[in-house]
């Protein structure tokens, strides 16, 4: 077993006490609402688009502190990124979470590797996938998505949670 | 419910040896991230101990084949077997014929037997259904696709904040278009003991049938199915110290004889032409297939196993575990306890202050502790006590006080963590 309990570093305490950007934008382009129907955890995602850059961004919602951090992170790091770059972030953050992202090669997630433990707990990669999988629905004009809508881009077996 | 006094506790606990309890169990001895697991998780699944998982071993090395076909001495020896342990299981439950003792895979594939062996001859538009706010998911759902099959309509008892069902409620919901209720006999989320043995009566004496969902219950107590009257007795093997795969229907056999098959195959056949079918006489009517046979024979030695130590005093010292429990975690600041009834099995569904159950049950693991942590499959309980899901400590005969202990101070330990 693996130290679970690194997982629960004070960085991501923090941010689960105090998160930042929480709320929601009033006048967004972009939003996206998420569920995980397995635990109950839903979030949503607002931001605002300025051009290909990500002028805005909030999240709302009920969830545990894994998700709740990895949301508020999330929104502190692709704020006034581009869109692009926010999308590779997306697909890095998952392919960390679910064990096939080499952390010693190269990518750009920089503080976010702190989630890289949710991959020895298969029950909690969900959770701190959940906030991603929203982001990249919001880009793509999904309402509302699910960690276990099979037609989703981002859906993949990822353990039984 | 009387709490039992802190300087009771060791002489209460010294009537039953727990420690000689634990020693028949193997998986108890493991370790979890280092630490002494402290398994709390029975309401789930409960543990299996030496004398079942040696009884599966000789069934499977010496007994094996299938049953009601052959003539060959194995297939005699396993079909013997297996009626065997059926005839255990109706002394377990005190039915009083061993044909009223359906073999199924759980107490979900029970219930959706009743929904359609019964259900769906004698439930018909503008019926009414009775169930209660507490019911498990697969209470809940076969019921809903016979509404929707037939148009009838489910009515559903409340309940109070303690997680008491509102008897009042449930006697006023009977009228002329009630042809069923199902209830569980114990609260698999927050531990309540419903007073089923009245409601029956209450049915009966309109002329409604009632299913009891046992899941929770025939681990915990004595069962006696004649002493209730209920009509199905629903229960799983898996939580009751033997395999999965295998549960338990009881059904009145006049009852039984009356519905159709829900499964259609070999065994349940008398003769069988392209024209028409012959069905099998209960309890080989519901039995479809070739049974999880050796799954079967492990429930009846896990019944001799619980029976030799003997429900009542089960009964007594997981209410010790509870009582114990309830009360160190009262004395937490911060601590809600969910579920609250004066008549409780030994479920201790709880909330921390601040932090999701899933953080809850993460770190209770890193300290060697199981609990479940969700919506225990019962999303109405938790809507009624509006929190998304709640985290389960839920007791079997085998945990000790010690292991009480080590339930407070992982909580005190998730409390620091996010202090």
């Amino acid at each position: 077993m693996a130290d679970t309990k690194a997982l629960y570093q004070e960085v991501i305490l923090d941010h689960n006490k105090k998160p930042r950007n929480y709320g929601r934008l009033g006048n967004a382009s972009h939003k996206a609402e998420g569920h995980n129907p397995l635990c109950g955890d839903h979030l949503s995602v607002t931001l605002n688009l300025d051009g290909e850059r990500i002028d805005g961004i909030a999240f709302q919602g009920e969830s545990c502190a894994i998700c709740k951090a990895s949301a508020s992170m999330m929104t502190a790091t692709v704020k006034g990124r581009t869109r692009a770059d926010a999308e590779t972030l997306i697909q890095e953050f998952r392919d960390m979470a679910i064990g096939k992202l080499d952390l010693n090669g190269h990518h750009h997630l920089g503080r976010l590797a702190v989630f890289a433990g949710v991959r020895d707990l298969p029950t909690r990669v969900k959770c701190a996938i959940l906030p991603w999988h929203t982001l990249h629905a919001a880009f793509n004009s999904i309402a509302s998505t699910s960690t276990e809508a099979e037609d989703d881009l981002m859906h993949a077996p990822i353990g039984n949670a | 419910m009387k709490l039992v006094e802190p300087a009771l506790k060791p002489q209460l606990a010294s009537t039953f040896n727990v420690e000689r309890i634990r020693a028949d169990f193997p998986i108890l001895k493991l370790k979890v991230g280092g630490k002494p697991l402290v398994y709390l998780d029975n309401a789930a699944s409960s543990q299996m101990p030496r004398p079942v998982i040696d009884r599966l071993v000789r069934y499977q090395t010496t007994q094996h084949a299938n049953i009601n076909r052959a003539v060959h001495y194995l297939s005699e020896t396993a079909t013997s077997e297996y009626e065997e342990s059926r005839r255990k299981l109706q002394c377990f439950i005190n039915a009083s014929e061993d044909r009223e003792v359906i073999f199924t895979s759980g107490t979900t594939d029970a219930i959706n037997l009743v929904m359609h062996g019964y259900g769906r001859k004698f439930i018909g538009a503008g019926d009414e259904i009775i169930l209660t706010t507490l019911e498990h998911h697969s209470n809940i759902v076969p019921w809903q696709m016979l509404a929707e099959e037939k148009g009838a309509k489910i009515r559903v008892v409340p309940i109070n904040d303690a997680g008491e069902l509102l008897i009042d409620e449930y006697e006023k919901l009977f009228n002329e278009r009630t042809k069923f209720v199902g209830v569980m006999h114990v609260s698999n989320a927050l531990g309540t003991i419903n007073p089923v043995k009245h409601m029956i009566a209450f049915a009966h004496a309109r002329g409604v049938p009632v299913l009891i969902d046992g899941a929770q219950a025939a681990p915990h107590m004595k069962v006696d199915v004649q002493d209730l009257d209920c009509d199905f007795y629903a229960f799983s093997g898996h939580k009751l110290c033997g395999p999965t795969g295998i549960g338990i229907l009881y059904g009145k056999a006049a009852l039984l004889e009356r519905m159709q098959p829900f499964k259609g195959g070999g065994d349940m056949i008398l003769a069988v032409t392209f024209e028409k079918t012959t069905y099998n006489t209960i309890p080989h009517k519901f039995e479809a297939g070739t049974p999880p046979i050796a799954a079967a024979i492990g429930l009846g030695a896990a019944v001799d196993y619980l029976s030799a130590i003997g429900m009542d005093a089960i009964a007594a010292h997981e209410l010790d575990l509870l009582n114990y429990a309830t009360e160190q975690v009262n004395r937490m600041p911060g601590v809600r306890i969910i579920g609250t009834a004066s008549m409780k099995a030994a479920v201790l569904s709880f909330a921390i202050d601040g932090v999701h159950p899933h953080d809850v049950g993460t770190l209770l693991s890193q300290e060697g502790v199981a609990v479940r942590t969700g919506h225990h499959c019962a999303q109405p309980v938790m809507q009624r006590f509006k929190v998304p899901a709640t985290s389960r400590a839920s007791f079997a005969f085998y945990n000790s006080m010690a292991e009480v202990d080590a339930l407070v101070a992982g909580i005190r330990t998730v409390q620091k963590v996010f202090s």
